[in-house]
């Protein structure tokens, strides 16, 4: 309970908690740590120097498939006439059942200050959705901004590899700060205010309607994280990622870290979006033989791909010991 | 860094390192720039605000809209509606439109509503009671807004049920060029009203009552032009009435009725360019006969 709290404090913008005094960490995980000290053998230059030399993209290349799949089918569903997933990302029908993201929802409800059925059946559909998906797994799955900002990302890196733009930080408490100025902003002024400026909405109009002016913003806005600040939209602003992360908070499906396995090389926090919920791969974090990650991580897989040792593994709470 | 091999359970309390003069001045500038990107979006996101209160868009919503303010707040961009309506009327509003981006309009010039879905499919597509049958009680409806009886559609007028279930009006037909009018002229039309590349859309009952063609497939010839009365979908809502001006020429003159909906219908078909008959947006009909 104190982790989920801690975990939970940490994605609100809270530096993550070092353990205080070696009495938190598990007897299990000192004796790991005792036999690693002792332990220097070459496998771990040989592991390191294997993986980077044959990146794995399991986890990436799967996920793109998804985002790529769900995106098309909103736009073949309307241009196809095939009507299986018609509207757009912020509200939709499935077959028929409605879908409602719930930042959307929540900034309709703040603004306009009237619930009707339909909008309570798409937003609980939804929030149950994520709850089982992991809360934050909408952005990296599904978010089409995601994908274009992790594309620019990879020009960002080779501009920051090459010393001409450095990544300007911003305090990830920012985020949290945004999302309760877009609701009172929505309550207060009864617009939806947030929507104005959400590249997510934006991009799937412009996927299934047709593109815009709007996409100029996006434009800027992948502009800016390519020479200021790396991934500053999903990192620092968008609260739709923290209204999907507050809902994964409670997800069994997450990515799970194993210290046994780790040569706390730290590939894994280099790769992340949200390299915070990785901080337990610091040498001397992991309180637990196994942990889970916060519910801020995206369960993109990165860090999965990333690790040449295993540590990081996807697994279901309480299921995958059972299988 | 703790010690993990240390079985001290508990060591004395650590004193703080101070922290370097570097580090707070970096901490510091983080700060600063994390408070001006605040500043930064959420102002953008403010701006929004400008073009909904000069009005720079006065938008004719679909069928079934709430009040201009409600509609914006209650709307949540999806474009559901946008996806069922059988002619293509309506669109989504841009960057431009501030609160108004993503949220549905239709330009009855450029395509027209003509309820060739016969049940107002927008409104059974809108997820947030946006576009809705019936108001709920608390959202007062402003009077001439209000349809005296449910508009009956021509284009059932011989089924048990021929009235479409909306209870307010979009908008209201004006002649607002009376000069450009051909039947004002005493003038006929042959033709197609709108050219050969127009690319709006109608249903013909004689043609298929459930496939709506291109207007400029379907040409007209009228001896008094008075497309804006034949084509107009809804019963008793516009009609031609004669007249003779001073100099003794005769014309007639289209008279918009309080069943107008709003729906633009007219606008689109008007062979007079720009139109002569338009909507305006959100119209009130006054008891005294005229759309105001």
């Amino acid at each position: 309970m104190r982790r989920l709290k801690e975990d939970f404090l940490c994605m609100l913008g809270a530096a993550p908690k070092k353990p205080e005094h070696p009495g938190q960490i598990a007897e299990e995980v000192r004796q790991i740590m005792e036999l690693k000290r002792a332990n220097k053998s070459r496998l771990k230059e040989h592991l390191h120097e294997e993986a980077r030399r044959n990146p794995c993209h399991k986890w990436r290349n799967r996920r793109w498939i998804v985002l790529v799949a769900v995106n098309l089918l909103f736009l073949f569903s309307f241009w196809l006439d095939i009507q299986i997933l018609e509207g757009a990302l912020t509200a939709s029908r499935f077959v028929g059942f409605h879908l409602v993201d719930l930042n959307s929802a929540l900034q309709v409800m703040l603004a306009h200050k009237h619930v009707i059925v339909n909008l309570v059946i798409g937003t609980v559909t939804v929030f149950l959705l994520w709850v089982m998906l992991g809360g934050r797994s909408f952005c990296s799955w599904v978010c089409p901004y995601h994908l274009l900002a992790e594309l620019t990302e990879k020009l960002h890196l080779r501009l920051v590899q090459k010393k001409i733009v450095t990544d300007h930080e911003f305090h990830r408490g920012t985020r949290t700060v945004f999302w309760v100025l877009f609701a009172i902003l929505a309550f207060v002024t009864g617009y939806t205010v947030f929507e104005t400026l959400s590249p997510v909405g934006i991009l799937s109009r412009a996927l299934i309607y047709g593109p815009g002016l709007a996409l100029a913003w996006v434009f800027l806005l992948l502009l800016f994280e390519i020479f200021w600040s790396r991934r500053a939209w999903c990192r620092y602003v968008c609260p739709i990622g923290l209204t999907y992360g507050v809902v994964g908070t409670i997800t069994p499906l997450r990515v799970s870290y194993h210290v046994e396995a780790c040569f706390h090389e730290g590939d894994c926090r280099k790769v992340c979006l949200v390299p915070h919920v990785l901080d337990v791969t610091i040498k001397g974090r992991a309180t637990e033989t196994e942990m889970g990650l916060g519910p801020d991580c995206t369960r993109c897989g990165l860090c999965v791909d990333a690790c040449p040792t295993g540590a990081l593994r996807f697994e279901v709470k309480g299921l995958s010991k059972l299988l | 860094m703790s010690e993990p091999e240390q079985p001290n359970p508990n060591p004395p309390p650590k004193a703080k390192p101070a922290m370097s003069l570097e580090k707070r001045q970096r901490m510091r500038r983080k700060f600063i720039r994390s408070a001006i990107l605040l500043a930064g979006v959420i102002g953008a996101s403010i701006l929004g605000v400008v073009p909904v209160i000069r009005g720079w868009a006065q938008r004719l919503r679909p069928p079934g809209a709430l009040d201009e303010k409600d509609f914006l707040a209650s709307c949540i961009k999806c474009g559901q509606c946008v996806q069922v309506c059988p002619v293509s009327a309506i669109k989504l509003g841009e960057i431009d439109e501030g609160y108004g981006i993503g949220v549905p309009f239709i330009d009855a010039r450029e395509q027209a509503c003509d309820f060739s879905c016969d049940a107002v499919q927008c409104i059974l597509a809108c997820p947030t009671g946006s576009l809705t049958y019936e108001k709920p009680d608390f959202f007062p409806v402003r009077k001439g807004a209000e349809l005296s009886r449910m508009p009956v559609l021509k284009a059932r007028a011989n089924e048990s049920e021929p009235a479409i279930n909306l209870r307010e009006r979009m908008g209201l037909a004006r002649l607002t060029r009376p000069e450009a009018c051909l039947a004002m002229q005493g003038k006929g039309f042959v033709g197609t009203p709108r050219g050969a590349g127009f690319k709006g859309k109608m249903r013909y009952m004689d043609i298929d009552r459930w496939k709506p063609i291109l207007v400029r497939d379907y040409p007209y010839e009228r001896e008094i032009c008075d497309l804006c009365v034949t084509e107009c979908p809804i019963e008793d809502a516009i009609a031609l009435e004669p007249f003779t001006d001073a100099d003794g020429n005769q014309g007639f003159r289209p008279v918009v009725r309080e069943q107008c909906v709003g729906c633009g219908v007219c606008e689109m078909i008007c062979p007079a360019e720009p139109a002569a008959i338009e909507i305006e947006t959100r119209a009130l009909w006054r008891a005294n006969g005229e759309g105001v």
